[in-house]
């Protein structure tokens, strides 16, 4: 795409872009109301942070899978992460919650890691395994029902309340967008997640201990499911089976809208955080529109293609 | 004759995988037999066969794109869409059986050609690619079905779910009680039908320029690139294979449950087991190594430790949890290489 915008750094220009489309779906949105209704609600800052409260929830997942995407991995097993972190926070219950389901996660990202950078199975089939198992050991836990033990309190503000008229949602999900942005951009860690992810040999031979690399990148990512298990958890009151399926997918498609190579080594947070909110807009201007799910399938898949085909187009092969 | 031993040798360390594929599947079914409490069975196999027909065409439908050092995420979602194509078009006389059947596998075989020109002339990833495409193979099957039904030919249904002499008495091809016939009335026709797209698809094309190239790619892409081989050729014919099995796995679900169902957990877990199967069939994800067949018996591997959990009595609420364990550890088999690894820089690759 030479005539788009030439004076623009690779890195930069996923991000330009997916603004852009940002705007755009604003104003399409708005567009569509404004001729149906005679009103612009999607405007309204109300609105807005509403949507921004339940895109909390996938910008926590995405963050955690963008770290492990850096490394050119994939993390199949958050959806369950999720739901296991979120059960067991509610089972434990009191004081304990939070704490409980983000061991889960750290655990589960233990596990993943292991396999991965020490057993060297590919992270795609062994996260998939794992998600399994963790499915199994939940539905042993729970009998294959929705338990019935409710969200601490502390969940519930965490993720339902408000403060200062902001949704503490977008707080926690600030916070985490910190840590990982500092983790990656200013830390020994971050650095050696972009070199591993570029070509692990020639980070190995550099003194780099990828295998603990990945490993602590899978326990980032596992902890980052777990919170946002827990948070959805806290929303919806209490945790139930297959809670986070909904996730995996606009996780990893957020991820590489945000102009992460999904072979890793190259990308920027601020495009994952941008990713989140185009996914999140798009889903509730078409809930807006009232579209049917198979039209909204349609249309996101073509979104996340057209998008790719601006700025995500690999090179040609050469020897 | 030393020349035909050592030929053996060279393919058997060539792929050991495939046949401890083999091994392990031929000691489940026969200890699984063995443990029925009604022994071995015409009526069983019939059953098995059946319930393994989907899985199986995804999991050679994977494997295509796989040898290329890709992967299909859209497989399971296009077995959906063929699935519900079918639950509208396969009906009526013969003649329009036929030709929905065929506008069933031609939908497939172009929605994997499209998938193939994007990954080619788009340049995407494959993974992420078929992601995106397989959420629009779901929405167009959810447009053709919003709720799950459909009118399949019951005449095209019983024939194809049961055994040889079914099969034959439903259209009186011939008398199905003759004497030459009896010995091979029992085979079930699921059974055939996925034997000869298997070695009358997968074999032929392997053999061809394009499917040797596949090969070449996912071994070493430049390398192939410098040899002059069709890259792009290959590329796209892969995916129009996928496509293609996945339509047949997705034709095969509609006859067998007389319905469409656009049912987008079940298309997910369709695609991810297909991955599974093509693992454990031997095949490397990191490409150039394996073959459709072996994911056919990986398939019916992960089919039969299901088919266990109804004759051994465990308490049905750990069943998904042994599931996913024997998952994992016969992932977790190849580790093996890594502990015999001296140089470590062999494990990156």
């Amino acid at each position: 795409m030479k005539f788009s915008i030439p004076n623009l750094k690779t890195e930069d220009k996923p991000i330009v872009i997916a603004s852009a489309f940002i705007l755009v779906i604003l104003a399409v949105g708005t567009a569509y109301t404004l001729s149906t209704q005679g009103s612009a609600p999607l405007l309204s800052p109300g609105y807005l942070l509403q949507q921004l409260q339940t895109g909390s929830f996938l910008g926590i997942v995405a963050a955690g899978m963008m770290v492990v995407i850096l490394l050119g991995h994939i993390d199949l097993s958050v959806a369950w992460t999720m739901t296991a972190a979120a059960m067991m926070a509610t089972t434990v219950g009191g004081e304990m919650a939070i704490p409980v389901g983000i061991a889960i996660g750290a655990s589960v990202g233990l596990v993943n890691g292991f396999g991965v950078a020490y057993l060297r199975v590919p992270s795609m089939i062994f996260t998939l395994g794992v998600d399994s198992v963790l499915r199994g050991l939940m539905v042993a836990h729970t009998g294959g029902f929705a338990p019935q033990d409710a969200a601490t309190p502390l969940m519930r503000t965490l993720a339902a309340s408000k403060t200062l008229g902001i949704p503490n949602a977008i707080f926690v999900w600030l916070v985490i967008s910190v840590i990982i942005a500092v983790m990656l951009k200013r830390t020994a860690f971050g650095r050696e997640i972009y070199v591993t992810g570029n070509r692990e040999v020639a980070a190995y031979l550099s003194g780099i201990r990828t295998r603990r690399v990945i490993l602590g990148s899978f326990i980032v990512s596992g902890i980052c499911a777990a919170m946002a298990g827990v948070m959805l958890a806290g929303y919806s009151a209490r945790a139930y089976q297959g809670m986070g399926n909904a996730f995996l997918l606009p996780a990893i498609a957020a991820v590489v809208i945000g102009g992460t190579r999904i072979l890793g080594g190259q990308g920027r947070y601020i495009g994952t955080l941008i990713g989140v909110i185009l996914i999140v807009l798009l889903n509730s201007v078409l809930s807006i529109m009232q579209m049917p799910e198979a039209g909204r399938q349609v249309i996101y898949g073509s979104v996340i293609i057209c998008m790719l085909l601006v700025y995500g187009r690999g090179n040609r092969v050469h020897s | 004759m030393a020349d035909i031993r050592s030929a053996l040798a060279t393919n058997m360390r060539q792929n050991v995988a495939f046949y401890i594929a083999i091994a392990m599947l031929a000691s489940l079914y026969l200890v699984y037999n063995l443990m029925h409490p009604r022994g071995f069975s015409a009526a069983v196999l019939i059953q098995n066969s059946n319930e393994s027909v989907a899985i199986i065409f995804l999991a050679m439908a994977q494997t295509v794109p796989v040898l290329l050092g890709g992967l299909d995420l859209s497989v399971g979602a296009i077995m959906t869409l063929a699935n519900c194509v079918a639950s509208v078009v396969v009906n009526g006389s013969p003649g329009q059986i036929v030709l929905g059947m065929i506008i069933t596998l031609a939908t497939g075989t172009a929605f994997g050609f499209m998938n193939g020109l994007i990954v080619v002339y788009g340049r995407l990833q494959p993974i992420i690619a078929t992601l995106a495409t397989g959420a629009i193979a779901i929405g167009l099957a959810l447009f053709i079905r919003p709720v799950p039904g459909g009118n399949v030919d019951g005449d095209i249904s019983w024939a194809l779910t049961n055994d040889l002499y079914e099969f034959v008495a439903t259209y009186g091809l011939f008398d199905a009680d003759a004497a030459w016939f009896k010995p091979i009335a029992w085979i079930p026709v699921p059974l055939l039908i996925v034997v000869v797209i298997a070695f009358g698809v997968w074999l032929p094309f392997k053999r061809t320029v394009t499917g040797r190239t596949i090969y070449a790619v996912g071994s070493a892409e430049g390398a192939a690139f410098m040899s002059g081989l069709p890259l792009n050729r290959a590329k796209i014919a892969a995916f129009t294979l996928a496509g293609f099995f996945a339509a047949c796995g997705g034709l095969y679900l509609a006859i067998q449950t007389s319905s469409g169902n656009a049912d987008i957990t079940q298309a997910g877990a369709y695609t991810l087991n297909s991955i599974a199967a093509v693992v454990v069939g031997g095949t490397s994800l990191l490409g150039g190594v394996g073959g459709a067949i072996g994911s056919m018996v990986g398939a019916l591997i992960l089919r039969v430790i299901s088919f266990y959990f109804r004759i051994v009595s465990i308490d049905p609420l750990l069943q998904p949890l042994i599931e996913g364990l024997v998952l994992l550890a016969a992932v977790s088999l190849g580790a093996f290489r890594t502990l015999q690894v001296k140089n470590r820089l062999n494990l990156f690759r």
